[in-house]
């Protein structure tokens, strides 16, 4: 802990990069994009039916094909295995930045995009949607657990700003420490004295990037770019709040303006994934620290490799869960926690992850 | 110099200091003030628990009868049948709060509670995998040592190997929580995946499970988790004085003459224990761990969280939250629940008032 404390007294922003960790950067960075390639070129190949690399290509490319076989691979790839790849990158980077923002706005290593009510407003939302209004497609709640996200997200936010301690980061956690335990209490009632939202509950909670097609995926999406663009544009202002408040406004940062747009950044990018996919715990929190461990405290580096880093790692578990228990999947959700978790745990325990 | 000329800042480390052989410690008024204060008013809220119900007591008759002088039927009512699950609720109550003010300190983050330990994550995932998975070994371990004593072991269990996992020649506060962390992501993995694969029916009574609940408590329940309980705070009181140094920082609390190592390593255990006691007496109830270290730190105004004010606010709060639960809703719910409602809220009204007195 004490090196914790030190590390946040000395200057937090950008050192200069020293020639180790320079090459890890660069090294991190051509692995992380080669990895996503295979990752991806292997999601579209696995699965119940292994396709070869060449059936891969004619499946993405093809017209429609009077040959029977070829059709078949053909809507295999373009219905199910493009979409859910699509998906998982999407969701993963999405996750990946909105995990080492949060960690950035809160100062707060165990910070995780959890923390600011998105993942229990949106649980919430389904299970009054499925309780009250009787939907059981993901396709009809995946918009209250957008809307849910949303609210709960803003009134976190709204909760945490009200006086003079709005840019203490310990209330931000601790106004979303009470929010998400409130809606997950409310949703438990819900799903105790509702049967069909209990059952809807239990498979949505496992976090899957399945059974979602484009017509969810493209808006999804949308929102995503958008909070990649919130996003990216307050991270130099971002480096500056780590020499604290005086400094950063004494160097021209506007800090209300720079939080807003984090804050709202995060919920929006964990809320938009929370949505398509159910609540993926966990993803935000790791890929964090591993991006600084690979690039150093500058969030200019850092966000954009915990991005890359979220979607390789959903990607990866995704295409684990659909070989591993056959003939049935594991949801990629479940496999993030039971890969992701002792792998960091290794990291954790040789000292290659720090706090802030 | 006397405090008055030097103004606050000073005045505040030139409280008198008390001292009884090798123990010594600052003479705060306000602590115990308010530590008492919130005994008797748990005591009071205890006594009210009791009288509430199908067969209404007065207070008058519910002491009565708990100092041993009250008649057979009020003897039955109060002894056989409430006793026990108000009990609970105390004991409970009193474990969480001092487990979460311990966990809170040591780790110095007010988030860590400890369920972020992999407590409650690996006595839940214990419990949902003896109720949803039917036949051969679950069936054995569940009908011979009961569902609450394998899921104390499970939680125990993961408790004590995240400790394990943690341990590198010392055990640093960020290193416990981030594996705690992944070792809770592990276990509710494995929670979730049981739930999706399981019978519907079953997972109703996962569920309820899941929540936290004092309902039909029996006195052999209590008696385990009260000498749990008992014997960890003993130990906690024994130890409890080296462990304000340790808030100065692991150097300075060593120049002092603590064995930091030592007394983070028994009062972490500790904490493991007591949340593991509690929650095989009532289930993973939320948020009093988290919630009563932070309300007694700023009932009584010290800058960490008070041990004992700790655990009577934990009490305070979970018999609270289980009358509400039987008498206030329209429809009876697991305590877990109300705390949750109740205690969520409540935190942020504590963070919203806060901020508003802070004027500059």
């Amino acid at each position: 802990m004490t090196d914790i404390i030190l590390r946040q007294t000395a200057p937090a922003g950008p050192a200069p990069a020293t020639a180790d960790v320079r090459r890890r950067r660069l090294v991190g960075l051509c692995v992380l994009i080669a990895a996503l390639a295979l990752a991806v070129v292997a999601s579209l190949a696995v699965g119940a039916r292994a396709l070869s690399p060449s059936e891969v290509w004619h499946g993405l490319f093809a017209a429609p094909d009077p040959d029977q076989r070829r059709n078949e691979v053909r809507l295999i790839v373009q219905t199910v295995r493009l979409p859910r790849t699509v998906l998982a990158i999407v969701a993963g980077i999405a996750l990946g930045v909105g995990g080492a923002l949060i960690q950035g706005y809160t100062r707060n290593p165990i910070a995780d995009t959890g923390l600011v009510g998105v993942n229990a407003g949106a649980s919430f939302a389904v299970a009054t949607a499925i309780a009250v209004f009787g939907f059981a497609e993901p396709t009809q709640y995946v918009w209250f657990a957008v809307a849910g996200a949303g609210v709960a997200g803003a009134v976190v936010f709204g909760l945490a700003s009200i006086g003079r301690g709005a840019g203490n980061p310990l209330t931000l956690a601790l106004a979303g420490q009470g929010v998400t335990v409130f809606l997950a209490a409310m949703t438990t009632a819900v799903s105790l004295s509702d049967k069909a939202a209990m059952d809807a509950l239990r498979f949505w909670n496992a976090g899957s990037v399945a059974g979602v097609g484009f017509d969810v995926i493209g808006p999804v999406a949308g929102l995503v770019a958008l909070g990649l663009v919130a996003a990216l544009a307050t991270l130099p202002a971002l480096n500056l709040l780590g020499l604290g408040d005086d400094v950063a406004r004494g160097l021209g940062v506007n800090i209300v303006r720079t939080r807003v747009t984090g804050i709202v950044a995060v919920t929006v990018l964990a809320g938009a994934a929370t949505a398509a996919c159910g609540p993926i715990a966990f993803l935000g929190l790791m890929v964090a620290h591993v991006a600084r461990y690979l690039t150093g405290p500058d969030y200019r580096l850092l966000v954009p490799y915990a991005g890359l880093l979220g979607a390789l790692v959903l990607l990866l578990c995704d295409i684990v869960g659909r070989v591993v228990v056959r003939p049935g999947e594991l949801d990629a959700g479940v496999l993030v926690a039971l890969l992701g978790a002792p792998s960091f745990a290794v990291l954790v325990w040789r000292g290659r992850i720090k706090g802030l | 110099m006397s405090g008055a000329e030097v103004g606050p800042l000073i005045r505040s480390s030139t409280r008198p200091g008390v001292r009884f052989g090798h123990v010594s410690f600052v003479w705060r008024p306000r602590v115990v003030v308010v530590t008492l204060a919130l005994i008797a008013a748990t005591f009071l809220l205890f006594c009210v628990s009791i009288a509430v119900g199908d067969f209404r007591l007065g207070l008058d008759r519910v002491i009565a009868t708990i100092l041993g002088r009250g008649d057979a039927v009020d003897e039955f009512v109060v002894m056989d049948l409430r006793m026990p699950r108000a009990l609970a609720g105390l004991i409970v109550g009193i474990a969480l709060g001092v487990s979460g003010a311990l966990t809170q300190s040591l780790a110095r983050n007010p988030l860590a509670s400890p369920d972020v330990l992999g407590i409650t994550g690996g006595a839940s995932a214990v419990a949902v995998f003896l109720v949803t998975v039917s036949g051969g070994a679950s069936a054995a371990i569940a009908g011979s040592v009961g569902l609450s004593t394998a899921a104390l072991a499970g939680g125990l269990g993961t408790g004590l190997l995240v400790y394990a996992l943690a341990w590198r020649r010392g055990i640093d506060g960020l290193r416990l929580i981030l594996i705690g962390i992944s070792a809770n992501a592990v276990t509710q993995a494995v929670t979730t995946w049981l739930l999706a694969t399981a019978d519907i029916r079953d997972v109703a009574r996962a569920q309820a499970w899941l929540v936290g609940s004092l309902d039909n408590r029996s006195w052999d329940e209590v008696r385990v988790a009260f000498w749990c309980t008992l014997v960890l705070m003993l130990v906690v009181m024994a130890i409890a004085f080296q462990f304000k140094p340790m808030h100065l920082g692991d150097e300075v609390a060593a120049g002092l003459g603590v064995r930091y190592v030592a007394v983070r390593a028994v009062l972490l255990l500790c904490a493991v224990l007591l949340a593991g006691a509690a929650v095989s007496a009532a289930g993973p109830v939320p948020f009093v761990a988290l919630m009563a270290p932070q309300v007694a730190m700023r009932l009584v105004g010290t800058p960490t969280p008070p041990l004992a004010a700790s655990g009577v606010v934990g009490a305070l709060l979970l018999i609270g939250a289980d009358l509400v639960a039987r008498t206030a809703l329209p429809v009876a719910l697991p305590v877990g629940v109300v705390t949750a409602a109740i205690g969520g809220p409540f935190l942020v009204y504590l963070l919203v008032r806060a901020n508003l007195r802070q004027r500059a």
